[in-house]
């Protein structure tokens, strides 16, 4: 029974870490950074690490992407000229 | 160098590692095994210690300096955001004009806003007891409070987040750890060391001897350090604009 759950989410993660990869749009990739976040934490629940994926909840899920999401649109923002300070 | 010689060289290099990692993998205990050695070791020197939660006791015991160390790590990597996103002489501040923000997500984020932070508060006190500690409680702590960024606009997240209070915080945070290992180094054995305080009751809030003492500033450490890093994004994503015709 573990086994077979640890499989499903391993799979989670390849797929959705490829689908990361795929996603070319940075907006689109933070979310779907997200949801690898998500399928991460599920791994680590069913590997009994809760520890880990309480972090890997809210920096992975949470932080990360929002910290692109807020560079993206820092980048994009209207009435500015090119080449970003960062 | 030419492309032929780079890809040999990425041939080798890629032959090398894929024999020495098969190598050490099968040498590797099984999947999911019974045997834990130093799982085992870990578990015996949190319970002496009267720690529930053991990877606690790994981290704010017996392996603090470790925890020092990434702690450490965060601190220098905000101040470094810090300095990068600060406001240059070539830029100015503008007023985001507050958005209009459907009521439902507005009942939701203010709604969330307690709940979240309550959650946050949650973990960093039970550290010691169950799954989560300083650093994660710190991280959900700090998001919470950008839920009125959501619900309600910049300005108000503003009022509620000073962030001059937030860098001492950090500050404070990451000083207090150190203070606790001087401690441990003057009235105990050694740095960090876990002996001063009596360990207390096994699975209470106040057991574990320095470990609820050492997660809870770095529970202020994260959730301060966290702030000031979206502070930093959040005024370069919505207030600081490049000044024109520069």
């Amino acid at each position: 029974m573990t086994d077979v759950l640890v499989l499903i989410s391993l799979l989670l993660v390849a797929g959705s870490a490829t689908a990361v990869v795929a996603v070319r749009d940075p907006a689109r990739q933070a979310l779907v950074l997200a949801v690898l976040g998500l399928t991460l934490t599920v791994l680590f629940t069913v590997l009994q690490a809760p520890d880990v994926a309480l972090s890997q909840l809210a920096v992975g899920s949470a932080l990360t992407p929002l910290l692109i999401l807020l560079s993206v649109r820092k980048v994009r923002r209207p009435g500015r000229c090119e080449g970003g300070d960062r | 160098m030419s492309r032929r010689l780079r890809l040999w060289i990425l041939t080798v290099g890629g032959l090398g590692f894929a024999l020495l990692f098969t190598a050490a993998c099968l040498r590797l205990p099984d999947f999911g095994g019974n045997s834990h050695p130093y799982g085992d070791r870990a578990v015996g020197a949190a319970l002496a210690h009267h720690t529930a939660n053991v990877v606690s006791a790994v981290n704010f015991d017996q392996r603090a300096f470790d925890t020092l160390g990434e702690e450490t790590i965060l601190f220098a990597a905000v101040l470094g955001t810090v300095v990068l996103l600060r406001q240059t002489p070539d830029e100015r501040q503008v007023r985001p004009t507050p958005a209009q923000i459907s009521v439902p997500i507005r009942r939701y984020a203010l709604t969330m806003l307690p709940v979240t932070l309550l959650v946050g508060l949650y973990v960093v006190v039970h550290g010691q007891l169950s799954p989560g500690g300083g650093f994660q409680g710190g991280v959900v702590a700090a998001t919470a409070l950008h839920l009125l960024y959501i619900g309600a606009d910049y300005r108000a997240l503003e009022r509620i987040r000073p962030v001059g209070l937030y860098e001492v915080g950090d500050a404070v945070g990451e000083g207090v750890y150190l203070v606790l290992g001087i401690a441990g180094l003057l009235g105990g054995s050694a740095f960090l060391a876990n002996t001063l305080i009596p360990y207390g009751t096994f699975n209470t809030l106040a057991s574990g001897g320095f470990v609820p003492l050492l997660n809870a500033a770095v529970g202020m450490e994260v959730a301060c350090a966290v702030v000031v890093l979206l502070a930093g994004f959040l005024d370069q994503a919505v207030e600081i604009e490049k000044e024109a015709g520069t």
